[in-house]
């Protein structure tokens, strides 16, 4: 049954046997690709074939148009019945599908052109669940895209198997709307995971609103179990997040909308009041309101995880932000008393005015651009929570003092990085002494830091290595 | 008879040594230990250099690169003379050249500077094999770089260091660098004295820019950077007094004055071998002792040089190291295809005045401040055009004249985070990183003449200047200088989120980006994968990992779509070769 006909000659079994004992695994190499077979099913299989020690294709052709039985007859004993035909076709169903779940879509594709055992084991849902849809233009990408005969083929075979898809797209506008098209025909689905990922520039947002809109909400009105999506930076709506909530508001876990400029903090805040499983949400800041933190704290709701929020101005030096309660900010901790709370910012010095002024219990603080030494002041003051910060950019004064603060009053800080700043050996020193051991990440530029009379850059190196318990240097650039 | 003949002229050829010692890199006199060896015993030596004047004009290689190396020709030629000896400038390539020679001059011997670079090795093998065919003894010494790179590579149980401190770590365990031998005498030279024919110039004479096709100014050459050992030498020397007189051995804080092109830089010349990277190592080594009463320096002193090292060690055996493709260190990132976007960059054109300053100070003099550097290969790469690094490392290779294989492709793997390890979060700001190394500007003015008249408030970002700032500049943007053409922070923002993406499949990579590691409930939601992108990961090693990723796409597809269309058509009997088509790389960038 292993025809030669429909093995190339280039696919054979290689006799090379890896015996991975603790694992109760042998694994078995197919046209140089590992399978992993139960020690049992492999025991099986080699009683059945006792005489053949060289598992290449069997020489045998006159078999070939043997029908096969099904799947659940196959798992007993069928090679110990039939002992001189047994061959890779015979692997019982379940052992073949364990093998695919290892393989990635072309090994599996190519084992599928095997024998028709394998090619059914080939269609099987477990092996439909996740797809990655991959969009490509060759003017705008290197990479390639997926095959529209493929994208037809999963379509008409596959749709209802699907349950985690992602989209990856490049920058141009084609990809994104080809992802559209394939959006709008998941119409017999039951998708629990739906990515839509811009792999450069952001192109869902090229794609003319409606088009989007009607794609998007295809999928929210008939997949009904949605318990993740991702459309960070794309032109979903108010409405469509209605049809969202309307439809999955029982499974709803993560939602991930960063810059999605035609939502409202309205739209929102009609997730948050309805979706009560929701445990991560990513958005940003001019989409933040008192009223979504206390929905998001309600008694209803479970306990949140996991709160992105960027800060992003659009207009650079003319976006007014507004300023969260504290009250709010408490509610959700109340609430949810392990949230993690991140923050990027990506603001001009001068408009970081409303933040940091009372108590915020932000845990991950990334500032993307300059951020003023008044500003790290704030945190060190008013973020007692605060579990990582990295710090891009700052002016030129030393900012030995904020970091000591910082050190001093957020106790939970294990991770800094400090980008374009400076700070003097000394008070870079005083910091880690203060933080010591528990700061498991520290990355500091070597241009940062600042020697003077009590420290060489060389001795900060074994200074610190000592306070951390571990060997420690300076990011370095190379230089020329 | 005939064979007796032969035997008789090949014994008397062994009697007489005529030596040619072949210059390619190492284009000096002093601490030459190859030249060294073919003067050895010899009775001729011929010093030749090997050019296509052909190539010239088509390679991608800029004028100021060209220049500096015929004046290193030039100045080696000089030197030569004075020892009543010439430079032999053959016009060919290698493998056609040597035959050639090898009858003419009757050569016994041959002698070169050993290339780590494997274009170089592979080049170099087969005119060693050819040489051995003509009876030719080849002797090759290293002495481009401090150490080995085999010797490292061996140490670090045969792999290439992949972080700079394990390199580090690696070379404080080993002895110290070959002294260096002091430059050839005029008795050596005597003693092998070679005829020179009275055509010499016209046969084998230096060419000019012209002669290899490029159109030359009057005066189009600022020429900060002159080739030649001479002027390396004389660096050399200025580059110690100020050490000396600084007496500080600290790497100097950037300002505004190290953006300028400084009289006593080095890099072009260790490029070109002007320089001997020992001798420099061997002098930095005794003034810090000299001045420091006999304690040993650290190796942070030799900062510039261990760079250098680094990137040979880690390039010497991988042929791909200057692509992403197939190249088993380098991250696969999904770089935007924007040739628009790229030829800005390129010329200067992408309304950030900074970046345009450096890229323009990079086109005119061929030299840029390894911060400027980092500057411009962020904005380009992972910072905000989120273009191929690989795109970048051409443009440098033709007008930077330091840019080495090695040391180009990975500094810029480097900078795009694409290897070694880097955290990504440091990425620098058009505006401010700029204001901030000088704030006043002058620099900016010095490279872009129209936005002189700017107010130093505004130069580094001249699109927020009111209008009426605008006219009196006599400069305004849209019309006179470009709009930016990015929105940097939105950019950034976008770009920072991409390399998290990336990032965050790397399994070997988590934990150590500090972006990267903020947990999300995602993983947990989904089933472990059994997709293409995740296959592999874990049972592969570093190298197989970062190259997954290449296999996804059409060619993966494909044959999906044969197996789907097996299934409808259970009576194919035939199926086409998948493997062939299945491995098809991906097509290149700029195919």
């Amino acid at each position: 049954m292993f025809s030669r006909a429909h093995v190339p000659a280039r696919h054979r079994l290689s006799i090379r046997i890896w015996q991975n004992f603790a694992a109760k695994q042998i694994r078995v190499f197919w046209d140089g690709m590992p399978f992993y077979v139960d020690e049992e099913a492999w025991n099986k299989m080699k009683r059945g074939r006792s005489k053949c020690q060289h598992f290449t294709p069997s020489e045998g052709r006159k078999k070939r148009h043997r029908s096969v039985p099904p799947a659940h007859v196959q798992t007993g004993s069928s090679a110990s019945q039939r002992p001189t035909e047994e061959t890779w076709g015979s692997l019982p169903h379940h052992v073949v599908l364990h093998i695919f779940q290892h393989l990635s879509l072309v090994d599996r594709a190519r084992a599928s052109s095997v024998c028709r055992r394998w090619n059914e084991v080939f269609h099987i849902p477990e092996l439909w669940r996740r797809f990655e849809f991959e969009l490509n233009q060759p003017a705008t990408s290197y990479l390639r895209s997926t095959h529209p005969d493929l994208i037809q083929q999963i379509i008409k075979r596959h749709a209802q198997h699907l349950q985690y898809v992602s989209f990856k797209v490049d920058s141009c506008t084609e990809s994104a709307e080809a992802a559209c098209n394939i959006l709008s025909q998941l119409v017999n689905c039951t998708i629990k995971t739906l990515g839509l990922i811009s792999t450069a520039r952001p192109s869902f947002m090229d794609v003319s609103q409606s088009h989007f809109v009607s794609a998007l909400t295809v999928v929210f009105v008939n997949s009904k179990s949605l318990s993740s999506i991702k459309i960070d930076d794309t032109p979903v709506d108010d409405p469509s997040l209605k049809v969202l909530v309307a439809n999955n508001s029982d499974t709803l876990k993560l939602l991930k909308m960063s810059s999605c400029p035609h939502v409202s903090p309205a739209g929102i805040l009609c997730v948050a009041d309805q979706c009560h499983g929701l445990r991560e949400l990513a958005l940003n800041y001019h989409l933040l309101s008192d009223e979504l933190l206390l929905a998001l704290s309600s008694e209803k709701h479970v306990h949140l995880e996991h709160l992105r929020i960027d800060v992003v101005s659009e207009n650079p030096g003319q976006t007014q932000f507004h300023a969260i309660k504290k009250s709010s900010w408490d509610a959700l901790i109340h609430h949810s008393p392990q949230v993690s709370i991140v923050m990027y910012f990506f603001l001009y010095e001068e408009e970081f005015e409303p933040f940091f002024c009372e108590e915020t219990p932000v845990t991950h603080l990334y500032f993307g651009r300059a951020v003023s030494k008044d500003m790290l002041g704030r945190i060190g003051m008013n973020c007692p929570r605060l579990v990582e910060l990295v710090v891009c950019a700052n002016g030129l004064e030393p900012l030995d003092e904020e970091l000591i603060r910082i050190a001093e009053r957020c106790t939970s800080l294990t991770a800094i990085g400090l980008g374009e700043c400076e700070v003097t050996c000394s008070g870079f020193m005083e910091f880690v002494k203060m933080c010591g051991g528990r700061l498991s990440q520290l990355s500091i530029m070597e241009e940062v830091l600042i020697p003077d009379n009590t420290y060489s850059i060389e001795q900060i190196h074994s200074e610190v290595s000592k306070h951390l318990g571990r060997i420690w240097f300076p990011d370095m650039m190379p230089t020329w | 008879e005939t064979r007796g003949g032969n035997t008789i002229e090949s014994t008397v050829a062994t009697m007489v040594v005529n030596s040619v010692h072949w210059f390619r890199k190492g284009l000096r006199l002093h601490d030459n230990p190859a030249l060294q060896e073919a003067l050895n015993g010899a009775d001729t030596v011929r010093c030749v250099y090997i050019l296509d004047p052909w190539f010239a004009g088509s390679a991608n290689v800029g004028i100021n690169r060209w220049r500096f190396l015929l004046e290193s020709l030039e100045d080696l030629d000089t030197s030569l003379r004075k020892l009543n000896s010439r430079l032999f400038v053959v016009r060919g390539q290698p493998a056609d050249v040597f035959p050639r020679l090898f009858k003419e001059w009757n050569v016994t011997r041959l002698t070169f500077e050993y290339d780590s670079e494997p274009y170089g090795k592979e080049r170099d093998a087969a005119i060693i094999k050819m040489a051995q065919e003509y009876g030719v003894e080849t002797l090759v010494r290293n002495t481009h770089t401090l150490y080995s790179p085999d010797r490292i590579i061996e140490m670090n149980n045969h792999s290439p260091p992949l972080t700079f401190k394990r390199f580090q770590a690696i070379v404080n365990r080993l002895e110290l660098p070959r002294k260096p031998l002091p430059t050839i005498t005029q008795e050596q030279m005597a003693r092998c004295r070679t005829r020179i024919l009275d055509n010499h110039d016209e046969r084998y004479g230096v060419p000019s820019l012209e002669e290899l096709g490029f159109k030359t100014f009057k005066g189009d050459s600022s020429h900060v950077w002159k080739g030649g050992e001479t002027e390396a030498l004389e660096r050399l020397n200025k580059h110690l007094d100020r050490k000396a007189w600084v007496a500080n051995f600290e790497r100097p804080r950037i300002n505004a004055q190290s953006l300028f092109a400084s009289p006593t830089g080095l890099s072009p010349y260790l490029r070109f071998g002007c320089l001997s990277c020992r001798v420099f190592y061997y002098n930095l080594r005794d003034l810090y002792m000299k001045l420091r009463r006999h304690s040993s320096p650290p190796l942070s002193l030799f900062g510039q040089l261990l760079w250098r090292e680094f990137f040979y060690t880690a390039a010497t055996n991988n042929p791909n190291f200057d692509r992403m493709e197939g190249n088993p260190i380098c991250v696969q990132i999904p770089w935007d295809h924007n040739p628009e976007a790229l030829a800005k960059w390129a010329e200067g054109r992408t309304g950030f005045p900074w970046i345009d300053a450096i890229m323009t100070q990079l086109r005119q003099e061929g030299w840029i401040h390894h911060l400027a550097r980092h500057a411009v290969a962020c904005f380009l790469t992972r910072g905000d055009l989120w273009i191929s690094w690989e795109s970048g490392m051409k443009v440098f290779e033709e007008l930077l004249l330091d840019a080495d294989w090695s040391v180009n492709a990975g500094s810029w793997m480097w900078l795009s985070c694409s290897a070694f390890f880097q955290q990504f979060f440091h990425c620098y700001c058009p505006v401010g990183f700029g204001r901030r190394t000088d704030p006043s500007g002058d620099y900016i003015r010095r490279y872009i003449p129209k936005l002189k008249d700017y107010p130093n408030r505004y130069i580094y970002e001249p699109w927020n200047a009111p209008e009426s700032v605008q006219k009196e500049a006599n400069c305004i943007v849209g019309v006179d200088y470009p709009k930016p053409m990015i929105n940097h922070a939105e950019s950034s923002r976008l770009n920072i989120e991409r390399m998290k993406q990336v990032y965050q499949q790397l399994s070997h990579y988590r934990g150590l980006s500090l972006l990267a590691s903020v947990p999300t409930i995602q993983e947990e939601a989904e089933p472990p994968m059994s997709d293409d992108s995740y296959a592999s990961s874990s049972t592969a090693g570093e190298a197989r990992q970062s190259s997954i990723i290449i296999l996804t796409g059409f060619t993966v597809q494909l044959s999906v779509f044969f197996a789907l269309f097996l299934s409808v058509n259970q009576n194919v009997t035939t199926l086409p070769d998948l493997t062939k088509k299945s491995f098809t790389m991906p097509k290149k960038i700029n195919a």
